[in-house]
């Protein structure tokens, strides 16, 4: 077949510009985590004295934080998880070791060979390194900055240092310095003033690290009137050989700049997916989170938005489908710590075959923080009777002057709108399938149109119960 | 042979509550019956039962089309066989367009067989009947791209009711109340538009309790509901009769459907 030729030469190719350094071929991970293996990570990655320290301070924060005491039942055991995945055996994977329950998938989703490799966490297409390259260039003129997380430590020190934990600290919550102690891989972003990148960058196209990783580290920063959308994951599920995703996202947006952010992840049945977002605003500027949450055992994640000055403006779209054995504990939190700030949450959740949804959101108004406006809207969609969805909304506000909405909807797919939908002719299957496309619609036309495309064909699957 | 949906000594319930208690009504297609009644007679109950609503329970008695076991089939198969309710009060289904609600179902409805996944009526032919017919029932193309029934005023459901009936094209329609909720204009049009799409093609059924829908579409037959039967059955005659001087006396003449009624509405009230 000719795409395993394509795949024998593009390993050639990678080696020409060898990725692989031999100090990373020898490092033989461990299982568990203490601070010898935190440093040794550091030291594998021949990161500055800071970062070491860095990641020393925030595994001791790590270990006098107690578990989170809302959302779901986390049964980990931190001592049987690799927390740096030998890049020895990332490069030698291919696509034979891929499961073949994740290929079908990928059939039934449609996706183009190299996209496929991609996801499986298989290297290395010689075609996206093609479309990686001229990106590079034609972004590189502009002065934007889009690379690994890693790479940027090394190349982009004083930029990536003034932000990095900065907007999360390691002390924010236990899985942040988790994070913060063994992080790999993620994007780091930087847009300078004025410039607006007209497409949305695309983690996909940035291949020369491990940015599926499982604590990935992300940073953006939008400097003044800049604008950029960025798109990460993808629709199919993500196949990792570990039980552990746990991420950190920083957004830095500045006066009148605009960041979106997109995601949309379908995690395999056994991941606990434990994620810290956090975007701050400042004047004028527009900060919008685009979440969208599949599979996983339980996904915690709950994208924030902290509006520090007059004019900010927050968004945060975010969807949760639950199946059998699954969890959603998603969300939103919005705090307005200036005068005059907006902000504005959806969230929409379905819970299918005994799936659990829960929304839990935070709406925070400051002293002082006068005239600020806040709509929180979330929508449950319950399929069955086994299947369940909460919500809990944290409203905390200091000041008089400012309007508040909040409202919530729990709703059984209607029997009455199934047999409409099937007095015209549609089967019970297909009627289901319209009212949960239907009611993720304002969702999915706020996605790029191809990742629109994949989400609804993704839902359908699931509809079909052949997914997951 | 001309196509027939017989219904047979029908007996319907509505959580354990007897509602229709034994109607007798044989509709041929191509004719037009009017059925009439008191609020709460059961009308709706019977289009509901003959559509396969799962709440309807069916406890005796029988629904034939063209002499097969109707009530073998669920709402789907119905539809597919040719049996069509315009709803008093259709559901929204937020976030769905009405071209591709209607392209679903006139598909489904065109072949019976089509199982799921399978290919919908080509675009470019859907579009230009969808058109053809929106404009023959004075509808803005920009209704198609509305969520189905989404935030629309009375008139505008109906209306989408009978576009549905139009692109459909059933065997029998059972139109529940379709003029209710429209001004004169809009029954007029309503009326119109249904004696278009109707003629020979179909048997309808009309619950009304007005004049106007009838004037375009002169029933053949009128039937009078009362406490869960057909009490009565007339001409156009007695449709005039009725919305003229009400029901009073139909409930004397047939005492004891009259008391039936008392009894079901006195539950209703509870």
């Amino acid at each position: 077949m000719a795409t395993d030729i394509t795949e024998e030469s593009s390993l050639g190719e990678i080696n020409k510009y060898d990725f692989v350094t031999p100090t990373t071929a020898v490092f033989k991970a461990e299982k568990g985590i203490n601070a010898e293996i935190v440093a040794q990570i550091s030291e594998m990655k021949n990161e500055p004295g800071w970062m070491r320290d860095f990641r020393l301070e925030a595994f001791k924060i790590f270990e006098s934080k107690p578990m989170p005491k809302w959302g779901g039942d986390i049964s980990l055991d931190f001592q049987d998880i690799y927390y740096y995945l030998k890049p020895t055996n990332e490069q030698g994977k291919t696509w034979d070791d891929v499961p073949q329950e994740i290929k079908d998938t990928f059939d039934k989703l449609g996706i183009p060979e190299a996209e496929k490799k991609y996801l499986a966490g298989v290297k290395a297409q010689f075609e996206s390194e093609v479309v990686y390259g001229s990106l590079q260039e034609d972004l590189g003129n502009k002065g934007v900055i889009f690379t690994d997380t890693d790479t940027a430590v090394r190349e982009h020190p004083e930029l990536l240092r003034e932000y990095f934990g900065k907007i999360i600290p390691s002390t924010d919550n236990k899985f942040a310095a988790l994070n913060s102690a063994v992080w790999s891989g993620g994007s780091f972003i930087y847009v300078p003033p004025g410039v607006k990148i007209d497409f949305p960058l695309q983690a996909y196209f940035r291949i020369n690290a491990e940015q599926m990783g499982q604590f990935e580290r992300t940073l953006i920063i939008v400097d003044e009137g800049a604008e950029v959308h960025y798109v990460e994951g993808c629709t199919a599920p993500m196949y990792t050989t570990e039980s552990l995703h746990s991420a950190v996202v920083e957004v830095m947006v500045k006066k009148n700049g605009r960041c979106r952010y997109t995601t949309i992840q379908n995690w395999a049945n056994n991941i606990y997916n434990l994620v810290t977002k956090r975007a701050m605003a400042y004047e004028n500027a527009l900060m919008e989170w685009v979440d969208g949450n599949l599979g996983s055992h339980l996904t915690m994640k709950y994208p924030a938005v902290y509006m520090m000055e007059p004019g900010a403006r927050g968004e945060i779209l975010s969807i949760a489908f639950s199946s059998t054995g699954q969890h959603q504990d998603a969300g939103a939190k919005v705090v307005h710590c200036a005068p005059n700030t907006k902000s504005r949450i959806i969230s929409k959740s379905i819970s299918k075959n005994g799936g659990r949804s829960s929304y839990r959101g935070l709406c925070k108004v400051e002293d002082g923080a006068t005239g600020c406006k806040s709509n929180v809207v979330c929508d449950a969609l319950i399929l069955d009777s086994e299947s369940r969805s909460d919500t809990y909304p944290y409203i905390e506000v200091e000041e008089q002057d400012v309007q508040i909405e909040h409202e919530a909807s729990v709703s059984r797919i209607g029997e009455e709108q199934l047999f409409y939908l099937m007095s015209r002719g549609l089967t019970e299957a297909e009627a289901s399938s319209m009212i949960v496309s239907g009611f993720i619609e304002p969702l999915i036309k706020e996605l790029p149109m191809e990742y629109a495309v994949e989400m609804n064909r993704l839902i359908e699957l699931q509809m079909e119960g052949s997914v997951g | 042979m001309s196509e027939t949906l017989k219904i047979t000594d029908l007996h319907v319930a509505i959580e354990g509550k007897l509602i229709l208690r034994g109607v007798n009504l044989t509709i041929n297609r191509g004719e037009i019956h009017a059925l009439m009644g008191p609020n709460g007679s059961g009308k709706s109950t019977l289009g509901n039962a003959i559509m396969g609503h799962p709440s309807y329970e069916v406890t005796g008695g029988a629904i034939e089309l063209n002499g097969e076991n109707v009530l073998e089939w669920d709402a789907t198969g119905r539809s597919r066989a040719g049996i069509f309710m315009a709803f008093q009060r259709p559901m929204a289904i937020p976030g769905v367009k009405m071209a591709d609600f209607l392209r679903h179902a006139t598909t489904n409805v065109r072949n019976p067989e089509r199982k799921e996944g399978e290919e919908l009526i080509p675009m470019r032919q859907f579009r230009k009947e969808l058109t053809e017919k929106m404009d023959q029932l004075r509808m803005d193309t920009e209704f198609a791209r509305r969520y189905v029934n989404d935030g629309f005023s009375g008139g505008e459901m109906k209306r989408a009711e009978i576009l549905q009936l139009a692109m459909l094209r059933p065997k029998f329609a059972i139109l529940d109340e379709t003029d209710s909720g429209l001004d004169v204009d809009a029954v007029k049009l309503a009326s119109e538009s249904i004696a278009e799409i109707g003629g020979e093609q179909m048997g309808i059924l009309i619950i009304t309790h007005h004049d106007k829908l009838l004037e375009r579409n002169t029933p053949d037959f009128t039937h009078v509901m009362l406490g869960g039967k057909l009490v009565e059955t007339g001409g156009v005659e007695l449709a005039r009769e009725l919305y003229t001087d009400g029901y009073d006396r139909i409930r004397t003449s047939y005492p004891e459907a009259a008391a039936a009624e008392e009894a079901m509405t006195e539950v209703e009230a509870v």
